[in-house]
């Protein structure tokens, strides 16, 4: 029953780095990290520790000055625009602090979003939309505008619109940020329930009690992890 | 079918996005389409009543015919009477018979040449009496002039030959001589001799026929009475006199006027300049004019062409404004959006996409409001020939053109933003607040 678990994230010696006028800026300085297929992890540090920009590698919405990136097996490290675009429309999920749903679309349009640019016909994936929806608790509000939801629902919104295309990893930055502890535990909860279900998530937070949640806590600090801890979860 | 395959087509879900997005701003959206509502609009309104105004003034040179010379006599200036003739208060002058047969057999390429006497005076029939003009002709006329009888018929060549005494008469002076019987076979009396009425013909007499224009006005246009030229000549003389308080003068003319008939239209203007020299050699003084119909033709369309310049540079900045409008709401948009510019990208839209969406925002304000002002540019001329007695055309082309530059102005200043938005760097862009 047991098979050997799957690498989906394998990147190795990557360095970052920003050129700000006349100053270089080393992001990243080396890092490697694998992750295995269904594995939640954590992503800590302190402002400047180099994880923000860590995120948007993994997101492929930037690209390592050096160093390679394999996601599920594509060496992604290189790949221009709109290579890029496909991938991050077709393998990653991705959940923002401040929800990020479009202002003119409905719920339902909203989480249909990934869908649009990957040409496929939407008529054949309504039904696994309103599934979603019905997945974060949101099948009654399915022609809502964002601005008539509260936080909570519109980060659960964001939740079923980053599960839409099926992808390999989510990709979550501070969740529940901008959310009271108890809309936030919700989210959480829907998170943990997605990870349970096979799910890889990858999630940058401050908070150690959200970390305490994750299989894994990659501390980083100065563009390079300090920390890598492996935990076992009840 | 072809619905569904419509309606699931990525591009319809890209317009029904720009159309929502715009909706989102539908005082602002509404504003900028003002600009290409106006310019359209405008376009089409101003070619409309232009192309009405040159084409009634087309219309009434056509009538005198584009392959037509005209001759007509005009009285040579005061000073010189005492010398052109013998008679004391008489006068001489204009185009004469010979210079007819002479038209018809030294220029190359005329078909046929058409004299006429044109004399002012009453017709009158039972109580009523109207002004009218005496034409004396031949029964070519109708042809050469392209001219419709409406009942009876024409002179013929028998009435020419025995000077009968019958005569056509126009539409509108019929109406007003016979409100309440038929003209045809009736008798009417100019002067103290009956004419038959043997036919009606539709005519709107032009000014340019007539032989003394000053004393004609406020008078129909269309009361003229056509009498064989060999009968005017019997029944009429050649010399008018005219009383007026304490004198009287004459006039001696033979023809008022000659119409000369061309081949075709390209040897109308070599004739000009054969006629002109060869009624010359013959005439004293300068005792005639020349009216080329073709030229003045050639004159209006050039007019026109003209007025088609100034009125496209005029639709062309106005839409040009109207493009700059769009423009500029469309970048201030793209800085607004910045946010879910970014989001689209994360979620797997490539810059082409984003192009695509833009564009399609601008493409829809600008053709939305090319819509607008094409309605608006076919009713604003219809008010105007409504209210006004001018008479407008609205011309398909028009419609075509200022809709299809609305579209393309629409596709030119979209550009610029669109692909500003697509250029964002996607992280950037998520972080914009």
């Amino acid at each position: 029953m047991i098979s050997e678990p799957k690498t989906i994230i394998d990147i190795q010696d990557i360095v970052k780095i920003f050129q700000v006028g006349e100053v270089e800026v080393r992001a990243l300085r080396g890092v490697s990290v694998a992750i295995e297929e269904g594995t939640y992890v954590a992503i800590m540090g302190p402002s400047g520790s180099g994880k923000s920009t860590m995120l948007n590698i993994l997101g492929c919405l930037d690209r390592p000055t050096t160093g390679q990136y394999f996601l599920g097996g594509e060496n992604v490290a290189q790949m221009d625009d709109d290579t890029l675009s496909a991938i991050r429309g077709k393998r990653l999920g991705f959940i923002f602090q401040s929800y990020n749903l479009i202002a003119q679309l409905t719920v339902i349009e909203n989480i249909q979003v990934p869908l649009i640019y990957q040409g496929v016909n939407l008529k054949d994936y309504e039904q696994k939309c309103i599934e979603l929806a019905e997945l974060v608790g949101l099948q009654d509000r399915l022609d809502h505008r964002p601005t008539q939801l509260s936080g909570g629902q519109q980060q659960r919104v964001a939740i079923a619109r980053s599960l839409v295309n099926d992808p390999l990893m989510i990709l979550a930055d501070e969740p529940t940020g901008n959310l009271d502890s108890k809309t936030g535990a919700e989210v959480l909860e829907i998170i943990d329930r997605l990870n349970k279900q096979g799910k890889t998530i990858v999630m940058v937070t401050h908070d150690d009690d959200i970390a305490q949640r994750a299989d894994r806590v990659i501390r980083m600090k100065d563009g390079r992890v300090d920390e890598d801890e492996i935990r076992d979860r009840d | 079918m072809l619905t569904e395959a419509i309606t699931h087509h990525p591009l319809f879900n890209t317009v029904k996005l720009g159309i929502k997005s715009l909706m989102l701003h539908k005082l602002r959206s509404g504003l900028t389409m003002l600009g290409m509502i106006f310019g359209v609009c405008s376009v089409i309104a101003m070619l409309a009543i232009g192309e009405g105004a040159s084409h009634e003034a087309q219309e009434r040179i056509k009538r005198l015919g584009s392959t037509n010379i005209i001759i007509n006599s005009v009285k040579p200036p005061e000073e010189q009477d005492n010398n052109t003739s013998g008679r004391s208060f008489g006068i001489t002058y204009g185009l004469t018979y010979d210079d007819a047969s002479r038209l018809q057999f030294t220029i190359p390429n005329v078909t046929s040449v058409l004299p006429m006497r044109i004399i002012r005076d009453n017709v009158r029939f039972d109580r009523y009496q109207e002004p009218c003009q005496v034409i004396g002709t031949l029964p070519s006329y109708p042809t050469m002039q392209g001219i419709n009888l409406v009942a009876g018929r024409f002179l013929s060549m028998i009435d020419d030959k025995h000077q009968r005494n019958v005569c056509v008469i126009t539409a509108g002076l019929a109406h007003r001589l016979f409100p309440y019987q038929t003209p045809i076979n009736s008798t009417i009396r100019i002067q103290n001799v009956y004419y038959q009425v043997v036919g009606l013909i539709n005519e709107t007499g032009t000014a340019e026929q007539r032989p003394q224009k000053g004393e004609m006005e406020g008078e129909p246009l269309d009361n003229n009475v056509y009498i064989p030229l060999s009968t005017v000549r019997s029944r009429f003389g050649e010399t008018l006199v005219r009383r007026n308080a304490g004198s009287f003068s004459s006039e001696t003319v033979e023809l008022h006027q000659i119409i000369v008939k061309m081949k075709d239209t390209q040897s109308v203007i070599a004739a000009e300049k054969q006629i002109n020299s060869l009624v010359r050699r013959f005439h004293e003084v300068n005792d005639f004019e020349i009216i080329v119909p073709l030229q003045l033709l050639r004159e209006a369309e050039a007019t026109k062409r003209m007025f088609n310049i100034v009125l496209g540079s005029i639709a062309a900045i106005s839409l040009l404004v109207g493009g700059i409008g769009i423009m500029n709401i469309m970048l201030a948009t793209v800085t607004e959006r910045t946010r879910e510019i970014g989001v689209r990208r994360a979620l797997g839209a490539k810059k082409k996409d984003i192009v695509t969406q833009f564009l399609i925002e601008t493409v829809v304000l600008s053709i939305g409001g090319g819509l607008i002002g094409v309605v608006l540019g076919v009713l604003v001329p219809l008010l105007v020939s409504v209210s006004t007695d001018m008479v407008t055309i609205v011309t398909p082309w028009s419609v075509g053109l200022a809709f299809g530059i609305s579209g393309l102005t629409g596709i030119a200043f979209g550009i610029y933003p669109a692909s500003q938005a697509a250029e964002l760097d996607p992280i950037e862009a998520l972080r914009h607040e």
